[in-house]
Formats: structure tokens, sequence, C-alpha cells
């Protein structure tokens, strides 16, 4: 039975994989909205804006490594309606794509504001290293893992660059207001003007308005506001629809047809509630579950959520939920490296790591597994 | 199989050494990739084979 995979980034690309690792021989076809071969976006925001990277450097696997994987890559074509009942995708060119499988993993999009930039794609990440080095101050929209790392980088490149968010510190929801005051404090020590815990209400020529009536001034204004689950080609689809495609725990949306990666949500068999996770890992690891299930396995996918982000000089790595009760578990903030655990209730739920990466990964083994179910449906958004 | 790891791509995430810990390490003061056997025996390489679509920066290649 052939298997078509809508979305050719990472869990797109990961579905097929595991299709393949896992014995797979029937035709595999991967339908990109982008002309791009597959490409990873964690280093969009950080080496390839920064132009430490080559673009090419962040493609996901070599030509070979695709080659190997006999899926034929139809690109630069996006899908435009589902069939559900036919198991038929139309494309904008007017292309229609029939599988046994399908497997939907179209991501997000950013929201935006008219005319000013994002970042999401590659080609957004191009234009905007050109508009960063072309301009003289800029101030990045929205205080949370991208608009961070942007202005980190932007600020590695000479920019004057203000942050600035409702938030009381940078990713405080991602990170507790321990760490994210740390993280604030690592900003303003390298240069980046921090004008958090007032809401922007709109863009004007010279700058950003926030709601205080204060206006930054900026000749570049860059949004990293979040984002909204790619699913509007999929409104007259029959799927159910709700903060992305609606699964069961199977990661199935109907009969025949899958969701994976930042637009699927999912039913936590646990928790008896619907879970969507924005992070890297978590596309290739429900692509790996999502494979699985398509050959029959009939497993719940139940993940530990992790995401991580560099910005300046400090790696952090995320495992489980992060709350307000945190504690230094290992290392110190005078050494620059150290792990946070987050307990609720007396139970670990996450940990975090500084600058200690090979630490945090091995305390994430004490994640109170009672707690993991938990944690997988309350965290946050990540890189 | 011949495994080559991309250190300068990798992130530490660890997620080789949870799949692999016979075939990965990781750096104690950085959390980087350490290749512990680059050609393991064949009763590892479908783990390694899915530690190198799972790692989130795409940091492992193998060949044949």
């Amino acid at each position: 039975m052939s298997t078509l995979i809508v979305g050719a980034s990472a869990a797109g690309l990961a579905t097929a994989e595991a299709l393949r690792r896992k014995g797979y021989t029937d035709s595999i076809t991967v339908l990109g909205a982008e002309p791009h071969l597959p490409y990873d976006r964690p280093p969009l925001s950080k080496q390839v804006l920064s132009g430490a990277w080559e673009p090419a450097r962040a493609q996901l696997r070599s030509a070979e490594a695709l080659a190997a994987l006999e899926a034929e890559f139809v690109l630069g074509d996006p899908a435009v309606h589902l069939d559900a009942g036919e198991r038929a995708v139309h494309t904008a060119s007017g292309r229609v794509l029939k599988a046994g499988n399908i497997v939907l993993a179209t991501g997000l999009r950013p929201r935006t504001l008219p005319g000013q930039p994002t970042l999401r794609t590659l080609d957004d990440a191009q234009a905007l290293r050109a508009s960063l080095l072309g301009c003289s101050r800029a101030v990045v929209v929205g205080d949370g893992v991208l608009g961070a790392e942007i202005a980190a980088t932007a600020r590695q490149m000479g920019v004057r660059v203000t942050l600035a968010g409702p938030q009381s510190a940078p990713m405080a929801l991602q990170l507790g207001p321990l760490v994210a005051g740390l993280l604030g404090d690592l900003h303003t020590s390298n240069g980046v003007e921090l004008r958090l815990g007032a809401a922007v209400t709109g863009v004007e020529p010279d700058g950003v308005r926030l709601e205080t009536g204060e206006v930054l001034p900026a000749d570049l204004v860059v949004v990293a506001f979040g984002s909204a689950p790619a699913t509007d080609w999929l409104q007259d689809s029959g799927l159910v629809l709700g903060n992305g495609i609606v699964c069961d725990s199977r990661c199935r949306a109907a009969e025949g047809i899958y969701a994976v990666g930042d637009v699927a949500r999912w039913h936590h068999e646990t928790l008896g509630r619907l879970v969507r996770l924005e992070n890297r890992t978590n596309a290739t690891e429900q692509a790996v579950a999502v494979a699985a299930n398509i050959l029959g396995a009939d497993q719940p996918y139940t993940p530990i959520p992790y995401f991580w982000t560099d910005q300046f000089d400090a790696k952090i790595h995320v495992h489980g939920l992060v709350g307000p009760d945190a504690s230094i578990v290992e290392g110190s903030v005078a050494e620059g490296r150290f792990v946070v655990g987050y307990h609720r209730d007396g139970e670990l739920t996450g940990v975090l790591g500084w600058n200690m990466p090979k630490q945090a990964r091995r305390h994430r083994q004490r994640i109170t597994p009672s707690c993991r179910a938990t944690v997988a449906a309350s965290a946050p958004a990540g890189a | 199989m011949k495994i080559t790891v991309d250190q300068d791509k990798c992130c530490g995430a660890g997620t080789c050494v949870l799949l692999a810990p016979d075939v990965f390490d990781q750096r104690d003061e950085d959390g980087i990739v350490v290749l512990l056997d680059a050609e393991p025996p064949a009763e590892l390489h479908s783990l390694v084979r899915e530690a190198v679509s799972v790692c989130p920066a795409s940091a492992i290649a193998v060949s044949s």
C-alpha cells in the first residue's frame, strides 16, 4: 500500500526514513511546498542567519542518503486540498496524488504583521540576514525561543537590537522565572536592550509602538510572536481540526490518514486529552511512532518533550515540564554551568541544563514516571 | 557500516546515546557527540540508523 507524506521537512523526512528502516517496500512520495530539498529549521535563526553556515549546510540529508531512501520527492508544489475519503491530495499545480496511507506533516505558519519580516523558511532566513546587515537598529517583537535566538544572533552580527514582548523575561514561559531571569541577564550583558513586560500594539514608520504609548525606534522590525498549525488547506477535508489536526492516540486522523510533527494534536491516552508539541525532537520521534503504526504496531505515542536553544555562550537543554519550583541540582550559576530540577508535589517533573547537556540528559532519567504523562500535556512550545 | 559524526552540527541532545550507548557518548564539558565505535557490529546497525534519523541536528551519517 503506497504512502504519501505531505510535508518535506524534518517530520516528513523522518517518517519516510522510519518506514524504510522498518522494512516498508511500497512506494513513498514526499510532497513539499517549498522548492528546497529537506532542510533543518533550528539552524535558521542561528548558523544560517549569522552566516556561519552556507545555507546548503542546513540540508538534512546528502543527495546519496536521499537517493537511498527510494522515495519520490515532489517539491515546490503546495498541497491545497485533501479528500479524506478518496485519500487524495490536490496540489497548487493541479496534481492529484492518491495513496493508501497519507501522512500530514505540514508544520506551522508564522503569525505575521503586514510588510514585516519573520523567520520560518530558509528563504526567510537569507532575506532576514540581508536586512539585518543593512539596518542600523532592529527591534525583535516576540520574547519566545525564536525571538530570543534572533535577537542574540543579530547582536552577534553587530546589530543594535531591542527585544520586545509581554513577558517579564525572555522565554519565561518555557524556562520558568529563575532561568529566564539569567537569560535576560545574558542578553543584557551582551548588549541586547530588553523592553519586556509591555505588549506591542503596532508597527509605525519609525519603530514599534508599545501599549504604554512608547515607540521603540527601529529601521527593521522582525516578527517572532508565534505561529499556527498549517491546516488552512484542510478546512474542507472532513478531518477534525482544532489547534492542529486532531488525532487519536496512534496519531491517526482518519482511516489511513496520520499527522506528525508541529501540526499534529493527538490524544494522550494516559491523560485522556489532546496534546500538540512544537519542537524539533517531537518531529522525528513522532515520525517513528507514526511509521510503526502504519505498519501495524498499534502503539500510543507518549514522549518526554525536549528542546534546546543556543544563545550567546549558553546552550540550554530542557527535558520535561518546567515550573516555578526550581532548584539547582548540579553545577552553579557562578561556574556558568548548572542543571536545574523542577518539582511539583515533591516529584521531579523536568530538568534543564545550562551548558551541561550531558548531565541534564542523565538527570532526565530521574523524571518521575507518573509525571511523564502530565509533562507531555503541558509542555510549552520549543525549538 | 561506517559512521561519521559532525561535531560542529551536534547540538548535544544525546538522543544517539539514549538509543545506542555502545556506539555514541557525549563530552562531559559540552555534551558534543563522541563516536565510541565507528564500525559497530551488525546487531547494532538498526539502532544506529534510527539514531541517524532522529538526531535533531542531523549530525550523524552512515555509509556501507
